[in-house]
């Protein structure tokens, strides 16, 4: 900061205050990265040795047995391939209905245009609820289908707000010109509207695209019996809920008793955590210049 | 002028007859042919949204009928509010609802200081990368699934070498490990302060940007009348993003009864569910654990109809204050 020369030197108070700073928002990085660490360290750690405790954020015997049993496990290879295909399926979904709702409600010519958006806004605030929604879905057939995944989340009108707050920033006359020179709407929307919406649809992408790697409600709720289809996130909540007395009641423990025997289930556990929360930790970090951005702006327009 | 130009085209043209396609029916065709490229991509959707999201407000008459999922709509059975009047005299009714509405209140007022405190702080922060570090981290909770954030807030606060019993222990404050997850009423704080482990930093992206909008004059006036930091900070940060934090109440004042199962779901278990029963759940175990759907369906309309009377009513008191809507 250049512009304090008429302060001479810092005040003993303001002293205290930027120290008193710096440890609380220090605090607060260590109690969010140190549930990882550990978790990490215990899942790389002997684990027999885990069970006598103590570990912090290094494993004391170091190993990659428990992440080589794990991958023994049937229901977790189906699992990962599931979730991998939901994510990348109902990313691109949802990025296409998103951004060409966005654009048909942005140009303010369009007749259909207030219809559209207090149709999408209205389901911002009614919900039919868990159970009607669940006999739609029988009724639709979509039980035991890969399909509940995807179609129920296909069009989500807060993205499609988000989108078209970022198309309001963009000139219209470039519209204009595109359409002077003979491009038909969907011309203009794949040739001038996607390109210039980038950053809109990397933050959009990434909401997407976790929300699909995070769910397991619709597992638990449509495909439960069905091992084929089974998830990532279902088969974590599984394992993980085995041992807790179970909230929820009816699953198939038959993947935890196999493991029981052969390695503490702490140390499956914890593997089975971080193989989940990794491909997440990998894309984050690089996409948040955008989803600040997105964020900002989702919310000062709505 | 404008007026002149407009009475010539709302009066109706005597030359057209009765039957025939008004002039601006004729219009409306030419101009949806104009656009029918922008038809072709709102439509297919808008069936979707239908489908998906108004189809199942169809399946509120549910809650009217004794719902038997063999018959078709016609042959069921009507009975009226007897769904209604049976929900309101349970006693696991009354129950989910206290839970469901202390949980959320609880989770909005922790979710609103937690997420303000930490944005005003980080703005405090000088050291350009600290700060950027900070966030980054600050982020990572949200992106995680609940079914992972409860397994590592059961793991942290578990009796066997848990973070939080191992921390207390060494301290000296006890000398027995408390079970935690165990006890019924430590269920709702652990719900809340796991929310704010998780959202916090995600929350107060808001915030900063709110702050950062802050005209660096208003702290230099301050500097220059010798308000010290903390003082800028009450004085002016805090006030600079009070409009944003009105609109934000509000609007997560609509959505008090929508808190969701999630975290219930995960974190509770059979010694606790007298606290960790939320409405969701109720009807997730009494309706369709049962094939109770009516019933469970009732209990939906609930929640749903209550969530919108309060927006409304949140909407309204803004609207009478500010003169300004959120709707």
């Amino acid at each position: 900061m250049g512009k304090t020369a008429f302060v001479h030197g810092k005040s003993w108070s303001d002293r205290m205050f930027d120290a008193l700073v710096y440890i609380i928002v220090l605090f607060v990085v260590v109690i969010t990265v140190y549930p990882f660490l550990n978790v990490l360290a215990i899942s790389l750690n002997d684990s027999i040795d885990s069970v006598r405790g103590g570990i912090t954020i290094f494993p004391r015997h170091f190993t990659w047995d428990n992440y080589i049993k794990i991958f023994t496990f049937s229901g977790l290879i189906t699992g990962f391939k599931i979730s991998a295909l939901r994510t990348v399926i109902g990313t691109l979904l949802g990025l296409i209905s998103a951004s060409m709702l966005a654009f048909t409600i942005s140009r303010e010519d369009f007749q259909g245009r207030k219809f559209v958006s207090t149709f999408l806004a209205l389901t911002m605030y009614v919900s039919g609820g868990l159970i009607p929604t669940y006999i739609l879905m029988k009724d639709l057939g979509l039980m035991n289908t890969f399909a509940v995944y995807i179609l129920p989340g296909v069009v989500s009108a807060f993205n499609v707000f988000v989108i078209r707050s970022f198309i309001d920033g963009i000139p219209y006359a470039l519209q204009e010109s595109a359409k002077l020179d003979g491009a038909n709407d969907f011309t203009i929307y794949w040739r001038v509207i996607l390109p210039l919406t980038k950053p809109a649809l990397a933050t959009i992408s990434l909401f997407l695209a976790v929300g699909q790697w995070n769910a397991w409600f619709d597992t638990y709720l449509y495909n439960g019996s069905r091992e084929s289809l089974t998830t990532l996130q279902y088969e974590l909540m599984k394992v993980l809920q085995s041992t807790t007395a179970g909230s929820g009641g009816d699953y198939r423990t038959n993947l935890v008793s196999s493991a029981v025997n052969q390695v503490s289930p702490e140390s499956i556990k914890m593997a089975i955590t971080i193989i989940v929360t990794v491909p997440i930790l990998l894309v984050y970090p690089f996409l948040q210049k955008y989803f600040v951005k997105g964020m900002t702006l989702g919310a000062v327009k709505s | 002028m404008k007026a002149a130009t407009v009475i010539p085209e709302s009066t109706p043209d005597p030359r057209e007859k009765p039957g025939k396609p008004t002039r601006s029916r004729k219009r409306f065709w030419r101009t949806f042919k104009n656009q029918k490229y922008l038809y072709f991509m709102s439509i297919p959707f808008v069936i979707w949204v239908f489908v998906f999201s108004y189809l199942p407000l169809w399946g509120w008459t549910m809650a009217f009928q004794k719902y038997k999922p063999a018959r078709s709509f016609f042959e069921q059975e009507w009975v009226g509010f007897d769904h209604f009047k049976t929900l309101f005299h349970d006693d696991q009714f009354l129950l989910s609802l206290r839970n469901t509405l202390a949980m959320s209140s609880m989770g909005l007022i922790a979710g609103f200081i937690f997420p303000i405190m930490f944005a005003i702080l980080l703005n405090e922060v000088r050291l350009g990368f600290f700060k950027r570090f900070a966030q980054t981290i600050s982020y990572l909770p949200h992106f995680v699934s609940w079914v992972v954030a409860a397994g590592i807030v059961t793991k942290m606060l578990s009796t066997d070498n848990g973070l939080v019993n191992d921390l207390l222990m060494g301290l000296g404050v006890i000398h027995q490990p408390i079970q935690f997850m165990a006890q019924g009423h430590l269920f709702w704080g652990i719900v809340t302060l796991s929310d704010v482990w998780k959202e916090t930093g995600w929350n107060a992206i808001i915030y900063l940007a709110a702050i950062a909008g802050i005209g660096p004059e208003l702290y230099e006036a301050a500097r220059v009348d010798g308000a010290s930091r903390l003082r800028q900070m009450w004085h002016i940060t805090l006030p600079g993003i009070r409009p944003t934090i009105i609109v934000l109440l509000i609007m997560s004042v609509g959505n008090l009864l929508n808190i969701g199962f999630e975290k219930q779901f995960l974190l509770g278990n059979n010694l606790v569910t007298d606290y960790s029963q939320v409405l969701d759940l109720y009807s997730l175990k009494y309706g369709l654990g049962m094939a109770r759907y009516s019933f469970g369906t009732a209990i939906n309309i609930f929640n749903s109809v209550i969530s919108v009377a309060l927006l409304f009513t949140i909407n309204g008191i803004f609207k009478r204050t500010t003169k300004e809507s959120l709707l």
